[in-house]
């Protein structure tokens, strides 16, 4: 789960790692008052109204304006608000801006770059930390991949130990420019141990601040924040449900999420019904090698029942791209008559308009292929996967 | 002959009262596997009964603790059916007791909670398979998970997969022409786990009952890449893969919480790659997983 900017800074603030002041708004008259506070606050005539969006890319997007002064400030924000920022992570339609933040301008010496992030390989959450701040980090670490420094967290104490807070700090030069170079470093480590501690309490599985930033009086500064969270940790955060922004999440793989479901939309037309995720994804691969496009990827778990089978039926036949569909099943857990009630439900209500091809495999088949039988439902069955892919590819080119 | 399990591995449940792990203890208990304990903190002294490969009823005693019924019982294996948020929790007390493998099906264990076992875990004279993870299966001599038993047959190929569901459809296809199973390991769908790929391809290498492998991996990580370094370097006997997820869209994650390619890491072309590169043959479709198999003997 992604959350935004300013949720993000709000969660460092409580942490105690240290965050421009500023304030999120949701309309351009907001922006103003906010911005005129900042003003009065801090002295400066500098602020900064950012596009709140999921996707990264924000500034060279255009979604992030250095302004002088209130008005400038709701005239950026009329711009940005009900506008489609187009990102290199948002894809060509871009997505809609609903939320600003309004923060104050500071003097910025150096822009760094501070991630922690699952190292899957050594088992261990990894500091990646670079002088290369302010820039997509995924072309720093492709094209300079030595600039990109590294220290793993110890899972026991949950932190780092001195020296490799030094390496990192020295690393970075941190002090360089610094009129206190020795304070500099010091809060710097205490930035680090504060992280980590976050990152773990907060079951995170992205945190990233890029920039971090060194500023002229030679303080440190958060200046951006990007936090991911561990889906598989959200029984034990009930406040994410307060976090999520629905308008980010694709509709469609909102909806099947909260039906307990895994789907990922597709761009192609043969809607795919499946159990388990390895065989999900083979399927799809499937239906590609024998030359058509799948739709999603819907897995419905081990142990999905007959309202979430027929849920996620319902899903697939209300999409309009599709134009076939395939039901793939090898039932360890999943007993084949629970999918076939499913399907039988929801097409009881929908309809069935397009080419429908059923393969059952594993516990309970013979109940699962009797039930679809005596449907009077007009479904190809297949005996094995690649029979099933042939079939709905030569049903869906065609129709 | 097989790896990690036979006839004589003997059985603790955690988790054994619970809904998945009733159900799924029974059908162990059903195929012949011997479970010969359960654990559930609260329930001890109670008895779950079930029904054997001997059609005979089977009695197997609760307990409160692992340790308590590791000591009372003899088990040196425990299987783990324990809800996500408390299963790394019932990792580190199987451990603890003295098991010498920990095999756990639970799906949806937080990744922080992971890292911790891992750790409690390395160096240790400990086996964990999994989590979120089909298990493990001695095909006519003892099962541990919640595969389709009836689908495995007796025989001399080694499987290991990151996926479940995958790995019952190849393992039907290898049954289906003539080719029995020495033992199917599910690895798990997670991005932090126990025995990775190399684990157990050094486990089958070294079992003289393992002829040759088959092993089914996924978009993400790189565990495959290390498995064909080490094939490269160690293997003795053919392999053949499939990669699941050849049309799998970047940065989404598709079901498993491991498969995700991100940054343009992790993607089935260069795994594929890789593992052609070490002398593997990879089937070029999930319907020719089999036959792909089949045509190295």
């Amino acid at each position: 789960m992604k959350i935004h900017e300013y949720q993000g800074k709000q969660i460092f603030e409580r942490y105690g790692i240290p965050v421009p002041r500023g304030e999120a708004c949701f309309s351009a008259e907001e922006v103003e008052a906010a911005a005129k506070r900042l003003i009065e606050a801090t002295g400066n005539e500098v602020v900064v109204v950012k596009a709140q969006i999921h996707a990264g890319g924000r500034g060279k997007g255009g979604g992030v304006k250095v302004v002088k002064g209130a008005a400038a400030a709701r005239a950026a924000a009329e711009k940005l608000l009900g506008s489609r920022l187009v990102t290199h992570q948002t894809g060509p339609e871009g997505q809609l801006v609903q939320r600003l933040y309004v923060e104050q301008g500071l003097d910025i010496a150096r822009e760094l770059y501070l991630g922690l992030v699952v190292d899957r390989e050594q088992r261990r959450i990894v500091f990646m930390a670079s002088t290369e701040g302010g820039v997509e980090i995924e072309k720093v670490a492709e094209e300079t991949p030595e600039k990109i420094l590294t220290e793993h967290v110890d899972p026991v104490s949950g932190g780092l130990a001195g020296y490799q807070t030094r390496k990192l700090g020295f690393g970075l030069e941190i002090g360089k420019g610094s009129p206190t170079p020795k304070e500099t470093l010091a809060e710097f480590s205490k930035i680090l141990s504060k992280l980590a501690v976050l990152f773990d309490k907060e079951d995170c599985s992205l945190c990233e601040i890029n920039p971090l930033i060194v500023t002229k009086q030679g303080k440190i500064v958060a200046l951006d924040s990007k936090i991911n969270f561990d889906d598989n940790a959200a029984g034990r955060h009930k406040e994410w449900s307060g976090l999520m922004d629905k308008a980010e999440e694709d509709p469609v793989e909102l909806e099947a999420q909260e039906a307990g479901l895994n789907y990922v939309s597709l761009d192609g037309d043969i809607g795919c019904l499946v159990n388990g995720a390895g065989l999900a994804m083979a399927t799809m691969d499937i239906i590609k090698y024998h030359g058509g496009k799948p739709a999603n990827f819907l897995d419905v778990g081990g142990g999905a029942n007959q309202e979430q089978v027929e849920k996620a039926f319902r899903m697939i036949l209300s999409s309009p791209k599709v134009k076939g569909i395939f039901v793939n099943i090898f039932g360890g857990i999943m007993r084949c008559d629970v999918i076939a009630e499913g399907v039988v439900a929801a097409t009881r209500g929908l309809g069935l308009k397009v080419p429908l091809v059923v393969r059952l495999e594993g516990t309970n088949v013979e109940l699962g292929k009797k039930i679809l039988n005596d449907s009077g439902l007009k479904i190809q069955s297949a005996d094995s996967m690649a029979d099933g892919a042939k079939k709905i590819v030569a049903a869906v080119s065609g129709v | 002959m097989s790896v990690l399990v036979d006839k004589n591995t003997r059985v603790v449940v955690q988790g054994l009262t619970g809904s998945a792990g009733s159900f799924h203890a029974k059908q162990c208990i059903a195929y012949g596997t011997q479970i010969v304990a359960g654990v559930t903190p609260g329930r001890g002294g109670e008895t779950f009964t079930a029904e054997g490969a001997d059609k005979k009823p089977v009695s197997v005693p609760v307990f409160d603790t692992v340790a308590e019924s590791v000591k009372k019982t003899g088990a040196d294996v425990s299987c783990i059916f324990v809800p996500a948020l408390g299963a790394a929790d019932a990792i580190l007390e199987a451990f603890d007791a003295g098991c010498r493998l920990i095999v756990c099906i639970t799906e949806g264990i937080p990744v922080t909670d992971m890292i911790r076992v891992r750790r409690t875990l390395e160096g240790q004279p400990v086996r964990l398979i999994g989590p979120n993870c089909p298990g493990i299966i001695t095909p006519g001599a003892c099962k541990i998970g919640i595969m389709p038993g009836h689908i495995h047959r007796p025989g001399p190929i080694g499987v290991v997969s990151r996926s479940g569901t995958l790995t019952y459809e190849a393992v039907g296809q290898l049954t289906a022409l003539g080719l029995g199973q020495s033992t199917c390991i599910g690895i798990g769908g997670d991005p932090v786990g126990g025995l990775d790929f190399v684990d157990v391809l050094q486990l089958f290498n070294e079992d003289p009952g393992t002829e040759a492998v088959m092993m089914m991996g996924e978009i993400g990580g790189n565990a495959e890449e290390r498995a064909a370094e080490y094939i490269k370097k160690h293997m003795k006997k053919p392999v053949a893969a499939f990669i699941a997820g050849t049309t799998a869209p970047p940065g989404k994650r598709m079901g498993h919480a491991g498969a995700i390619i991100s940054g343009g890491k992790g993607t089935a072309g260069d795994k594929i790659k890789a593992l052609e590169s070490a002398g593997v043959k990879v089937a070029p479709s999930p319907a020719d997983m089999g036959t792909t198999l089949k045509s190295l003997l």
